[in-house]
């Protein structure tokens, strides 16, 4: 190929602009379809790169190199997924058709199975551009972890995570009870002698601060920082986030411990006098107020993955409760003394319980199976488990942290403990956050546990960067998404099951719902007839005519079973017969 | 000891400028959503109560011909004309987008009996009671110039039905007898006759050359060329395939009077069907009951129902001298959606799909409201088949098992096999 004429290159103009348009800069463009006069300047370029390009060639060629290498991809198809990360995205068993089912139904379920799949990777592959790492802690050569105090740590990490551990002294108004909102941006004090105030914890900023001059059970956001609820000694008020009181709902009295459900908007409080009560916070109805006749409900926990709520006894029972039933879903006996804290992981496998009897046991809940159990000097009266797994145990005035609780074997030595200055009362994690907070009887304690939280937040769940105007969408969605309390199980996902109801139940549904039931077949009344055809012989007659038809319904339909009966025994017999041992007489048996 | 505690820089997460989207990380992990089956249950619902509440399909009424009419057409290029004629000879040109007429042209003395449209667009025929074949220019004749034919066919009979092939330059009508016509001439060119009943409808199937008369209407399904559907008197329609036609494909079961018009949209997934009871229903091709039903108080007996060419309306000529244009898609939005329209629209038709058998989605997105006559018809019409069943039952159960056999839907509607 010879050097190419100006010519050449106008009249080609078009095509070398195509084969270069890596060195083609934006502005060129627009400079082409302006103006008339640039057309030397880009063929210019052309030229030159045209030129060089020749060169390359020409060199090429030289050494003896094909013009346009073909060249193979050294790893054809697709990039593999690590097992592990596609593990975490399945989402159940695959299904198989059934053996007697039509073409389309195959159709329809290997394609719905491809289109599943398909998704399942794409998660799996999006894994890769989370941008956060999750925190960790590992001691030198010899060093315990728990042996780390607070302040090492402070002073070893940045400013801003170090001021992630500070206290509140608070010592007029009682031991604290806390919570974190959802996203991990706000705090919740509740002192007992009433004292209330929440804080956006990260920036120190106050956003109400009052005294309800009456002990305080409990403290809990609602779904958002916009109202909070609080269990005071009496009743339940609903405060707004300025302070200012929006409801007393005198129907929910005595409430010792609460718990949001934040996929249903329902506040479950235990009360005292042994009532489980569900409030709808988006309506402002109470959707199910359950008498447990336990006695005084004090331990109260919610499982996260199908917002069953779990209640520890002095009995040493773990009841587990949903709306839809009066009587407990599960009754799990778990402690020889009275359970004094109990709580749940967020995907719903694992139930971690304290007791009096001084022990700390695992469960599985999907199987309802004691995985381990470990013994405690003095037993844990708070328990919270964090997002990525760590377990916190507080017993008296020390809080520890354990690693990979919920894992194979039993708990080792603690990876973190911390010693307060007064009784713990309340303990939780923050969302989002490597940071547990504490409430005792001197105030609240915020904690820094490197590795607690989830470094990778869903912007379209929780995010807590969010605007006023996120808030306020997402506030909107969350409410048109709100699911029914009447579909609280323990399984959440049984809408997309098969029903697979029985006829009875079925039947029985349907006459409870028509009022009468439309399989009954109806008195059979015989047709008035003219003429005097209708005199009482002749009816009687008739009638007897249907009974006769209908006995012998019955009695066709109870020989058919009774010879299907026959053969299956029959059957049966002829198995055994054939598994048995055989004799040399049995070719003499019929 | 090493060290790192979960520190998030604010600069990347959030915005820097008001100007600026709002940054939205995304993790997807099973565990930071759960409740995904309740939650899109919900959504889904949500989805099928919403589109009952957006299903507003009427979208215009053409008035201006002064009887009833009795055919419409489409013009073969343009998606904004359409032609109908009517009972007293009539023939309207229509402009959708404006919705005026923009030309008349009194065609016939009598019943404008059938129209159709050549396929380069330049000109239509008509045939009406007068027993003549008219072909009229497509454009308006300029001002002061009468309105004239370019040419015209006498016939010896009245003709009911005419339609132009595809490609070339041939008719074919129907009356007493299915003659196929050259453009050129004026006699046919080839005459068919099957015993000695009259034709009522003729077809072109667009992909092939070859022709089907029915009981009331036929129409051939644009995708799939060797089916196609007839509208019947018994309140039904059939889905026959051509190459077996001893038994239906389908039976459509819907309608409670007879129906007289059948058209399918451009895809072939679906047509659309007007009956004399004043209602206009829209059938997939393979199921049995139709997916939507179309009626007004004041749209009487529905003759002649088109589906435009670019698959988003239905047009219906009844006996009350209008035309109206519905909606195919009765909750869609028209005009251009933007994207996020568009994601949202898609992802509630999946939703509303995905959980189509739950009990109180069905619900929702079966229910039509429906005249009180019609419904009333239905009733009875439901009550007479549960008679006719049971009496079947009845007469099995007391005579030799075996001397009564069991037929589908499908076999019973066929009398016979005529080869």
């Amino acid at each position: 190929m010879a050097a190419p004429t100006p010519e050449d290159s106008s009249s080609t103009h078009v095509e070398k602009k195509s084969k270069q348009k890596l060195s083609k800069r934006y502005w060129e463009e627009t400079k082409n379809t302006d103006q008339k006069k640039p057309e030397e300047e880009p063929s210019k370029d052309v030229q030159n790169q045209s030129e060089a390009t020749v060169k390359e060639r020409s060199l090429k060629r030289k050494k003896g190199e094909s013009d346009q290498p073909v060249k193979e991809d050294p790893f054809p198809g697709q990039a593999p997924i690590p097992t592990e990360r596609l593990q975490k995205f399945r989402r159940g068993e695959k299904h198989k058709a059934p053996a007697g089912a039509g073409r389309k139904l195959k159709e329809a379920i290997v394609f719905s199975e491809s289109v599943s799949e398909l998704a399942q990777k794409q998660a799996a592959r999006y894994d890769l551009l989370l941008p956060e790492d999750a925190g960790f802690l590992e001691g030198d050569e010899g060093e315990d972890t728990s042996t780390i105090s607070q302040d090492d740590i402070a002073d070893a990490v940045d400013i801003t995570s170090g001021s992630k551990y500070f206290n509140l002294h608070l010592s007029q108004f009682g031991p604290y009870r806390l919570d974190y909102s959802r996203n991990g941006r706000h705090l919740l004090l509740g002192g007992r002698k009433g004292h209330v105030a929440c804080i956006d914890w990260q920036s120190k900023d106050l956003m109400c601060e009052m005294n309800v001059m009456e002990t305080v059970n409990d403290v809990k956001w609602l779904h958002t920082e916009a109202m909070f609820a609080v269990a005071q000694k009496k009743w339940l008020y609903i405060y707004d986030s300025k302070g200012v009181e929006l409801h007393c709902v005198k129907k929910f009295n005595d409430v010792l411990k609460m718990q949001f459900l934040p996929y249903h908007f329902l506040l479950a409080t235990a009360s005292a006098t042994g009532f489980l009560q569900y409030l709808d916070v988006s309506v402002g109805k109470e959707v199910a107020a359950i008498n447990t006749k336990l006695g005084r409900l004090d331990v109260m926990a919610q499982n996260p993955y199908n917002a069953v709520v779990h209640l520890g006894h002095p009995n040493g029972t773990v009841s587990l409760w949903s709306p839809n039933q009066r009587e407990p879903l599960v009754k799990m006996l778990c402690h020889r003394g009275a359970v004094r804290s109990l709580t749940v992981d967020k995907t719903g496998m694992h139930m971690v319980t304290s007791g009096l009897d001084r022990k700390l046991k695992v469960y599985d809940i999907r199987a309802f199976k004691p995985l381990h159990s470990c013994f405690l000097p003095a037993g844990a009266s708070c328990l919270s488990l964090s997002q990525k797994g760590l377990l916190s145990a507080a017993t008296g005035d020390v809080v520890q942290v354990y690693k990979n609780a919920c894992g194979s074997s039993t708990l080792s030595k603690p990876y973190m403990a911390h010693r307060l200055r007064g009784q713990v009362c309340g303990l939780a994690y923050c969302p989002f956050e490597d940071v547990l907070g504490i409430g005792h009887d001197q105030g609240f304690t915020s904690m820094i546990v490197p590795g607690a939280g989830e470094p990778n937040f869903d912007a379209l769940d929780t995010n807590p960067y969010r605007s006023f105007k996120q808030r306020q969408e997402w506030e909107v969605k969350a409410l048109l998404e709100k699911v029914q309390p009447e579909l609280i199980g323990l399984d959440p996902g049984q809408l997309g099951k098969v029903d697979h109801a029985s006829f009875e139940q079925r039947h029985k549904e349907r006459v409870e719902a028509l009022g009468f039931d439309p399989l009954a077949k109806e008195k059979f009344k015989p047709v008035k007839k003219k003429k005097g055809r209708s005199s009482a012989g002749s009816v009687e007659k008739r009638k007897r005519k249907v009974a006769h038809e209908d006995q012998r319904d019955i009695i066709r339909q109870s020989v058919q079973e009774k010879m299907d009966r026959q053969k299956e025994l029959e059957e049966k017999s002829k198995e055994k017969r054939d598994l048995g041992m055989k004799t040399t007489l049995d070719r003499f048996r019929k | 000891m090493k060290v790192k505690v979960l520190c998030r820089n604010p600069d990347d997460y959030v915005r820097e400028t008001t100007r600026d989207i709002q940054k939205v990380p995304r993790n997807y992990d099973p565990t930071l959503h759960p409740f995904e089956v309740p939650r899109e249950y919900t959504r889904a619902l949500n989805a099928t109560k919403l589109e009952r509440v957006f299903a507003k399909p009427f979208v215009a009424s053409l008035d201006g011909h002064r009887d009833g009419i009795s055919c419409i057409v489409k013009h073969s290029k343009s998606l904004s004309t359409v032609l109908s004629g009517a009972c007293d000879g009539e023939v309207k040109v229509w402009n959708l987008p404006k919705r005026e007429c923009m030309r008349t042209v009194q065609a016939h003395e009598g019943f404008v009996r059938g129209m159709c449209s050549r396929f380069c667009g330049t000109s239509f025929f008509t045939v009406g009671d007068d027993k003549t074949i008219k072909q009229w220019n497509m454009e308006a004749p300029g001002y002061g110039v009468r309105e004239e034919p370019i040419n015209t066919i006498l016939g010896k009979a009245v003709f009911t039905g005419i339609d132009h092939h595809h490609r070339e330059g041939t008719f074919a009508t129907c009356g007493q007898t299915v003659d196929i016509w050259d453009e050129q001439r004026s006699s046919p060119i080839r005459s068919f006759s099957w015993g000695v009943d009259s034709f009522s409808s003729v077809r072109y199937n667009p992909v092939e050359v070859i022709m089907q008369l029915r009981s009331n209407t036929l129409c051939w399904n644009p995708m799939e060329a060797y089916y196609f559907t007839c509208a019947n008197e018994d309140y039904n329609l059939y889905t026959y395939d051509i190459r077996h036609l001893d038994v239906p494909v389908t039976v459509h079961m819907d309608h409670v009077s007879a129906v007289l018009d059948v058209d399918y949209s451009p895809t072939g997934r679906e047509f659309v069907s007007a009956s004399f009871d004043k209602t206009v229903r829209i059938f997939q091709k393979d199921k049995g009951h139709s997916r939507e039903v179309y009626h007004t108080k004041r749209m009487q007996h529905v003759i002649s129902v088109r589906w435009s060419a670019d698959n988003k309306y239905i047009m219906s000529g009844s006996d009350e001298m209008n035309i109206r244009l519905w909606k195919a898609n009765a909750s869609e939005k028209l005009g251009l959606l933007s994207t996020r329209e568009k994601a949202a629209a898609n992802y509630n038709k999946k939703l509303i799909e995905k959980f189509q058998h739950h009990p109180q989605v069905r619900r929702i997105a079966r229910h039509r409201h429906l005249p009180r006559d019609v419904l009333k018809q239905k009733r009875e019409q439901r009550e007479m088949k549960e008679a006719r069943r049971r009496k079947e039952q009845n007469v099995r159960k007391h005579s030799k098992p075996g001397s009564v056999p069991l037929l589908t839907e499908k076999e019973k509607h066929v009398v016979a096999v005529v080869e």
